[in-house]
């Protein structure tokens, strides 16, 4: 599995040259589209801070209360046959639902176990497979007024679960459980 | 619902933490992380101004449009529903397209678009098409090919190594975009008769 960790190092220097290259090519002032684009950037943190404040407040009393030791000794019997580390099934759950519960869930992760742990790369893992399902189908059916979703929610939720599972597996060969 | 998870786990952490007798650690925990949802988004700056600088320099030089005229031929497979050349096809190459790079913002006004145009093509306006639940689960399974966000927070909190996840998130993405087009495939083959 040495190819994964090899496309993982060259994957955003090829995406540097690709993409300047083609700047070049098109005659687009790299530089000056850069720095305006980099713009949005700013106002994209800006718009999650408030999200985060909250959200980090709600997780940091949960785990200090010994709230979440109840949650996730109450889910090993399901997480240790699918064995997903028991610390990461709050990623598992808030994933689907919320795209700034789970970036502060990560973020906590990584302050009491480390990114470079088993557990904060397999939960990185989980936060970049899947989207927020509920979010995204709520605001693309709700724009052309589909009120029968039918199965998709049904498939979704399939892809999502089989993106635990993989992500699970793939971090234990790539990185060792 | 996210007002729903938020009461809970205030409400349930703090009693809780009373019956616990961790009353200070709650306490404790409450004024250090608004304090680290803040040192968290001023880490998030640097890698998020340079990556939405560089993708805007990707929309202008039209990599959009280049990879969205390389994968149309997967597009006939996926969204058999569509006539050729229907707008709906490009909106949503487009959008795929965007979100593979990482554009959010670029790619929900695609998405909508794409919407609209698959609601052209339905004759049963309130309920969903096969393309639409095909279109939508290609989008919450969402490969990326670099997970901005995730490296930046990795790299915000030290790591070592903040890029080594992208392997494996390829991966992962793959294997969930597998599996949701294996079921809506099946599901919709299954519940053609009845619905359309």
């Amino acid at each position: 599995m040495d190819i994964v960790s090899k496309l993982s190092s060259y994957a955003i220097p090829t995406i540097f040259l690709f993409i300047l290259a083609a700047g070049m090519s098109k005659e687009v002032k790299v530089y000056d589209v850069f720095v305006e684009g980099a713009k949005d950037g700013i106002s994209t943190v800006i718009r999650i801070i408030p999200p985060l404040v909250g959200l980090m407040v709600a997780i940091g009393v949960f785990r200090a209360s010994g709230a979440l030791d109840l949650i996730v000794f109450a889910v090993k019997p399901v997480t240790s046959l699918l064995k997903i580390p028991s610390e990461t099934v709050p990623m598992v759950f808030l994933r689907p639902i919320s795209g700034s519960a789970s970036l502060a869930l990560l973020s906590d992760l990584f302050k009491n176990y480390g990114p470079d742990s088993f557990i904060g790369r397999l939960a990185s893992t989980l936060m970049g497979s899947t989207e927020t399902i509920f979010y995204t189908l709520t605001i693309y059916f709700g724009s052309v007024g589909i009120k029968n979703i039918r199965f998709t929610l049904v498939a979704a939720l399939v892809a999502d679960l089989v993106s635990v599972i993989a992500a699970v597996w793939i971090c234990t060969v790539v990185f060792g459980g | 619902m996210l007002n729903y998870i938020w009461f809970g786990m205030l409400v349930f952490g703090i009693i809780v933490g009373i019956l616990n007798g961790r009353v200070d650690a709650v306490t404790q925990a409450i004024v250090d992380s608004s304090k680290n949802a803040i040192e968290l988004s001023i880490g998030l700056l640097g890698i998020m101004c340079l990556w939405t600088g560089l993708m805007s320099v990707a929309e202008k030089s039209g990599v959009i449009r280049t990879i969205s005229r390389t994968v149309r031929p997967v597009l006939k497979f996926l969204f058999p529903g569509i006539p050729k050349d229907h707008p709906a096809s490009g909106a949503i190459v487009m959008n795929l397209v965007a979100n593979f790079l990482g554009l959010g913002n670029a790619a929900t006004p695609l998405g909508l678009k794409a919407m609209g145009e698959l609601q052209k093509l339905n004759k049963n306006k309130d309920t969903a098409t096969n393309e639409m639940s095909m279109f939508l689960v290609l989008n919450t399974a969402c490969i990326q090919f670099i997970p901005a966000t995730v490296i930046a927070v990795r790299s915000a909190a030290g790591s070592k190594n903040p890029t080594e996840i992208i392997g494996t998130i390829w991966v992962a993405t793959i294997c969930a975009s597998i599996a949701g087009i294996i079921t809506v495939k099946s599901l919709s083959v299954f519940r053609r008769g009845k619905v359309r």
